[in-house]
């Protein structure tokens, strides 16, 4: 449906978008994550054709669009200050993309009406964008797009400047009605937990990069780079290195079949658990989030750790406890090295010596 | 409750009477037949003078000359003046800082020094004493209001509402149409107001290019003013801002006046 191939752009000297390539089927949600400054806008401003790639080919449908200027092609954007035309009415605004397309008075006035519907605004046609809220305006902008019914919707941090339980009921219409229409979308957003909640499947940018193109769920379990694992939720990230299949993990040394080298060893804070041959760590806070605790330790290295427990095994502020991982991610040189499950403490005759951290 | 600005309120009287005072005697004395002291207001009301003047061919054609000068030399640097702000203000092009401050530089100078060595040149082509070489010197006045303002109102439109109707199909002639233009209109027209009043009331230029052979209405009311009929100065005097405030009830005519105030930058 939408393909991007090693799409380059640089702004006077400086890299936004760094050789990105993917592909979105037909009536998919993508949003592309990242940082601000990673390149995520510039690369949907390509896409709509507003910005103009140093190298690389976007295709819709199969047809190369790279040269094709953005008012001719199937794409619409929705911008993050909704830019809607002041000295317009809604129903205007809306009408607009129809207007230049050459159609009837009659023919506009009634699709106008049918997307203003859609989106829960069918008795606002005759206001001004002034007299409308922030959530209302940012509905037109979405209407004003449908209406041109575009192969691919992009959509620029639409909700970013609304309050944050507007959003996430936007959020949730904005769900429901793309999958109605089964209309293929291009999202960009800073915001995890938004892009987590929307997408189908999820590119992480970093510094003009595609880190990992993946659902959800698998992002968060299996990060491919150091940078989607510290960028999607918390990581505990312990720097150490491989030495005959061990390595030091605070303190404690775990056995870790991979090769031998530099290494991150990164544990989500809920991945942790007591055990008698655990890491030593003493509690330096304990913060009750309800269904959980988050607790916080400092290890015997001076090293700050996390941990998320349930409620019953929660321990108190300065008890000393000892924790393992259930599951560790480890990486090499900013990429996935492996991913060890219930990594096991080396018993003390057994370890080989180590080079602790200093 | 709301507080009522007292010294406000005061402040804002006695400017409006500082302002609306000598245009009320003026309209008074337009339409005053007999009006001596120490009466406050004329004992005698009519058109007299009003007919006098009117039937004067004197008095009509440099009335009907500033008309059309006016207008077509407001017309024409809006026609020149306010792409080129569209220019200054959405392209990059070398020397663009330079040649937007030399427009005000330009103000600096004494008009009337800059008038006599143009009319030198003028001289040379022929249009000393020519009706086009005052439509030509008076666009001079218009060149500031016609690039400053506008230039800024073009600056203050966020591209992303060009680029909106851009992406949803529109070609960038309509986008210039559509969205631009209208967004721009309420600066636009204060510009023009501004500029149009202007040339109105220039005197210089029009005195050294156009003398003797072109007259315009202030340049009569000059000439007026040293002869002891106060009405017959007071009826120019209103038939010269008859004009003004035509231009300014029909760029009301389609924008609201608060529009207007914001392109006059209220």
């Amino acid at each position: 449906m939408l393909q991007i191939d090693t799409i380059t752009k640089t702004f006077a000297g400086a890299p936004a978008v760094r050789g990105a390539s993917f592909t979105v089927d037909r009536g998919e949600l993508v949003c592309l994550l990242g940082p601000s400054g990673c390149g995520k806008s510039t690369l949907l401003r390509i896409i709509s054709g507003l910005t103009d790639a140093d190298s690389g080919k976007v295709r819709i449908e199969g047809t190369d669009m790279t040269s094709t200027p953005a008012n001719r092609r199937p794409t619409a954007m929705v911008f993050q200050s909704h830019a809607l035309w002041s000295h317009m009415t809604v129903a205007q605004n809306v009408g607009f993309g129809l207007r230049v397309r050459g159609l009837a008075k009659a023919a506009i006035a009634a699709k106008t009406a049918t997307v203003l519907d859609l989106v829960g605004l069918g008795a606002f046609g005759k206001r001004l964008p002034s007299e409308l809220s922030g959530g209302q305006a940012q509905r037109v902008a979405l209407a004003r797009c449908l209406v041109v019914e575009p192969n691919v919707l992009l959509m620029d941090e639409p909700f970013s400047a609304l309050d944050a339980h507007l959003r996430k009921s936007l959020r949730e219409e904005l769900k429901a009605l793309q999958r109605r229409l089964d209309l293929t979308t291009i999202f960009v957003t800073h915001d995890q937990e938004e892009a987590m909640e929307l997408a189908d499947r999820i590119v992480v940018m970093q510094q003009g990069k595609v880190e990992q193109f993946a659902p959800p769920g698998s992002l968060y379990r299996n990060p491919q780079t150091l940078g989607v694992a510290q960028f999607i939720g918390a990581m505990n990230t312990c720097t150490t290195r491989l030495h005959l299949a061990h390595a030091d993990w605070y303190g404690q040394t775990l056995h870790l079949p991979l090769t031998d080298g530099e290494a991150a060893l990164l544990c989500r804070p809920e991945d942790l658990y007591r055990s008698p041959q655990g890491a030593k760590a003493k509690v330096s806070r304990v913060i009750d989030l309800g269904p959980l605790m988050r607790v916080t330790l400092m290890t015997a290295h001076g090293d700050l750790l996390t941990w998320t427990c349930p409620r019953d095994d929660a321990p108190d502020t300065g008890d000393d406890i000892t924790l393992l991982p259930r599951r560790l991610h480890v990486f090499r040189d900013g990429v996935l090295l492996g991913l060890i499950d219930q990594p096991e403490p080396a018993l003390l005759d057994k370890a080989p010596a180590l080079e602790t951290q200093p | 409750m709301k507080r009522t600005p007292l010294g406000g309120l005061l402040i804002l009287g006695s400017m409006a009477l500082a302002m609306l005072g000598p245009i009320l005697t003026v309209i008074l004395w337009a339409f005053a037949v007999k009006w001596r002291y120490p009466n406050l207001l004329p004992t005698e009301w009519g058109m007299k003078y009003w007919g006098a003047m009117l039937g004067r061919e004197s008095v009509i054609t440099p009335v009907l000359t500033s008309l059309a000068l006016t207008s077509i030399a407001t017309t024409t640097a809006a026609l020149i003046c306010w792409p080129a702000a569209y220019a200054f203000a959405r392209l990059k092009f070398p020397g663009r800082q330079m040649l937007l401050f030399s427009f005000i530089a330009a103000q600096a100078v004494p008009k009337f020094a800059l008038f006599v060595s143009i009319s030198v040149i003028f001289l040379q082509l022929g249009l000393v004493g020519n009706f086009w070489g005052v439509v030509l010197v008076q666009m001079l006045s218009a060149v500031l209001f016609m690039i400053w303002i506008p230039t800024a109102a073009f600056r203050g439109i966020p591209p992303m509402l060009e680029e909106a109707a851009f992406d949803l199909g529109a070609s960038r002639l309509r986008v210039f149409l559509m969205i631009t233009l209208p967004q721009a209109m309420p600066a636009l027209a204060a510009s023009y107001v501004l500029a149009f009043v202007s040339i109105l009331f220039e005197v210089d230029g029009a005195l050294l290019i156009g003398a003797p052979s072109v007259t315009t209405m202030p340049l009569l009311l000059m000439s007026l003013s040293n002869q002891i009929i106060v009405q017959e100065a007071a009826v120019l005097c209103v038939l010269i801002w008859v004009p003004c405030f035509a231009v300014l009830l029909l760029t009301r005519r389609f924008m609201s006046a608060k529009g207007i105030a914001q392109g006059f930058g209220g």
